[in-house]
């Protein structure tokens, strides 16, 4: 579903990603450690198409198309979901009016149905019970005064609304209290499904006993060092990232 | 100047003597002041050059206006269907077929203020011009000087009246330029309640000056709220200045809003005179092209107990300039005063430009005062997070434009304004440039 080749990329005059290779197939969830300052939120901004982000060679394709000549709205469009680190907040805008005019934008992209707010209600509390959301946050303004879990959260449920094909997360996990890292965790696997696939970008071990992966992948100074199943998890978590880069990267059968 | 000078001289109106004792001195302080400069530390006009008004000849329309104007004319101004009261003014003239007050409480008084210099001359003799001062002022003094017709607006004491009071005050333009001198004259009496709109806008597109001043006097509990809502056609100017005096716990709102014209100066002057008076005054500005909107607000806290409130925000486009000058004075009796200020600018072009400049007089002190000024452009982050959600660039910056103009906009309750408001914001946003570069410009000025 989504190959990435030799991507080079760079954030502020900075080359932070040096040659990624990754094959990621439908019905698969992707693992993505590394330490601060691997490059792991520069991959994730660069596949979801931050214009800070500058490709400076390297292919990106998804189902064989190239993501990396759309613009971000484009790949929203085409099925790409980033779930923010830091989710932004939009003072003066409603949470469930830009949920609305983001899921009719993708729906008109595809000749879907658009909803009324009468209708996209109606699917909106019914994913809110996934991730245990207190629908009153929805009518306020966009993550502004939310806490942190429920920013969190709130990304959760923008993802069950869209449904996305590749959903792209940085870090769910960070700064979320057990309860919360459980519901985070529910959520992204109920949307595992054999056409759909998930690339999970953490720093912790911690979530993926949660949402088990079906491959681990070690990003350090901006390489794939290693990949490997979910023991690799395990292993870096009782060892830490030192001595990973030297040691030998496996190709997992996917 | 001399043409200026000249048309004074040629307007033959007949007004009642002591309208014409008023005219006759301000035609003199207009000859020895004349207009406002850029020159000679002229603060209040420092980022507003007025040459292009000064050196014009615009010539000052008669009373003609029924052959040129149509009901059509009004669609575009028309809020509030058959149900709000409307007086209609072209060039300053008032324009009977066009008016209709349905819904007005029989002891209120809303009329031609032509009329009521026969009808009423003691009511106009006590409060017309008490407020907006001429001596200091060459535009005040030129709408004094051609003083004729306007409107006038009495409320009694206890008196609510429930339906708008809508102005509408059109200029119908030569093509050689033309000006009019609008003017509106509000009383209300103790505990009295009332909401005055003043919408104004130009026929055709022609070079012209609307030069109004209004004059807003509150008694002791009265509630006034107000509205300036500025749509002239683009070669249009407007020069405006509005006094308001607040006695007793009255309070006073007022909502500016400028959308169209070339050059558009208001000047908001408000006297919170009697103890527990309080104004709550907000401005949304939005710009295009090389337009230039100057908002000058100066609240005069008087009394102990006074409340001001200024929120104004602005949307520059193309090379237009934004001005904002703040002002707050709390004189020395003004004990547990409160008063607040912000001016926020959204910068949409690299040409455009915002001058924000508060000003704080503080003689009081036990007082609460606070201020602030933002200028910045679209936040990049948010508009990569919209756009990551499906949204194109150009919903997405609307979205955000409307979300920046929303904190103005929630002070208007009234809901066929509110709605004839978005509207106005939505067509005067325009994407032809993109913003250059990715950078996120915050900057805090104070």
């Amino acid at each position: 579903m989504l190959e990435i080749r030799n991507l080079v990329a760079s954030v502020g005059g900075n080359q932070v990603l040096n040659g990624i290779n990754l094959s990621i197939q439908p019905g698969t969830v992707h693992a993505i450690m590394g330490p601060n300052g691997s490059g792991k939120s520069t991959l994730s901004n660069v596949l979801a198409g931050h214009p800070q982000y500058i490709v400076n060679s390297g292919e990106v394709t998804l189902d064989g198309v190239d993501l990396l000549a759309m613009p971000p709205e484009e790949r929203a469009r085409a099925g790409v979901f980033l779930c923010f680190q830091h989710p932004v907040e939009v003072p003066g805008v409603r949470m469930d009016h830009f949920m609305r005019a983001g899921y009719n934008a993708i729906h008109k992209s595809r000749d879907q149905e658009e909803l009324d707010p009468i209708q996209f209600d109606r699917i909106l509390q019914e994913k809110v019970k996934i991730v245990e959301i207190d629908p009153v946050l929805l009518k306020r303004n966009v993550n502004d005064g939310f806490s942190g879990g429920e920013k969190k959260r709130n990304e959760i449920l923008q993802m069950a609304m869209l449904e996305p094909k590749l959903s792209i997360l940085d870090e769910p996990d960070s700064g979320l209290d057990v309860d919360s890292l459980r519901i985070v965790a529910e959520g992204i696997n109920a949307l595992r499904s054999p056409d759909k696939a998930v690339l999970l970008i953490t720093h912790y071990q911690r979530i993926l006993n949660y949402v088990v992966p079906d491959v681990v992948n070690v990003l350090i100074n901006g390489r794939i060092v290693r990949s490997g199943g979910k023991e690799l998890a395990a292993k870096i978590e009782a060892n830490g990232y030192e001595g990973q880069e030297q040691g030998q990267t496996l190709h997992p059968s996917a | 100047m001399e043409a200026w000078n000249a048309s004074i001289a040629g307007d033959a109106s007949s007004v009642p003597d002591n309208i014409h004792a008023l005219r006759e001195s301000a035609i003199a302080t207009f000859a020895e002041i004349g207009f406002p400069t850029t020159r000679r530390g002229n603060e209040d006009w420092k980022y507003t050059d007025i040459r292009s008004i000064a050196n014009a000849a615009y010539a000052s329309l008669a009373p003609d206006p029924a052959n040129r104007v149509a009901t059509a004319d009004l669609d575009q101004h028309i809020m509030g269907g058959e149900v709000w009261n409307r007086l209609v003014f072209v060039d300053g003239h008032w324009l009977p077929g066009l008016s209709s007050l349905p819904s007005l409480p029989p002891e209120v008084t809303a009329m031609s203020l032509a009329n009521a210099m026969s009808s009423r001359p003691q009511l106009v003799a006590t409060n017309l011009a008490q407020h907006a001062r001429f001596q200091d002022n060459g535009f005040t003094a030129l709408n004094t000087a051609f003083l004729r017709d306007g409107a006038l607006i009495t409320i009694p004491d206890g008196i609510e009246v429930e339906e708008p009071i809508h102005l509408i005050f059109l200029s119908s333009g030569l093509e050689q330029g033309s000006v009019s001198h609008p003017r509106t004259l509000v009383t209300l009496g103790a505990n009295a309640k009332a909401t005055v709109i003043e919408s104004y806008g130009g026929l055709v597109d022609a070079p012209y000056l609307a030069n109004s001043i209004s004059e807003f006097v509150l008694g002791s509990g009265a509630h006034l709220e107000t509205f300036h809502l500025q749509q002239h056609s683009p070669q249009g100017n407007h020069i405006g200045s509005t006094q308001v005096k607040l006695a007793n716990d009255s309070s006073f709102t007022a909502g500016a809003f400028d959308f169209g014209g070339s050059i558009s100066r208001n000047s908001l002057n408000v006297m919170l005179e009697g103890a527990g008076s309080s104004c709550n005054l907000y401005g949304l500005y939005m710009t295009n092209d090389s337009q230039h909107v100057d908002n000058q607000v100066l609240v005069d806290h008087a009394a102990p107990h006074t409340t001001s409130r200024q929120v104004y925000k602005g949307v520059l486009n193309g090379h237009s300039r934004g001005v904002f000058h703040g002002n707050i004075t709390v004189r020395k009796e003004a004990q547990k005063t409160d008063a607040l200020q912000m001016d926020k600018n959204l910068l949409l072009s690299d040409n455009a430009e915002a001058d924000t400049k508060p000003a704080l007089w503080i003689y009081a002190d036990d007082v609460k005062c606070g201020h602030g000024a933002t200028c910045g452009k679209l936040d990049d982050t948010a508009m990569f997070y919209l756009r990551s959600r499906g949204l194109d660039e150009e919903s997405a910056r609307r979205m955000l434009i409307h979300a920046f103009a929303n904190e103005v906009l929630d002070n208007v309750g009234l809901t066929p304004l509110r709605v004839h408001l978005e509207q106005v914001i939505s067509s005067s946003l325009r994407f032809e440039g993109k913003v250059e570069g990715n950078r996120h410009d915050l900057k805090q000025t104070l």
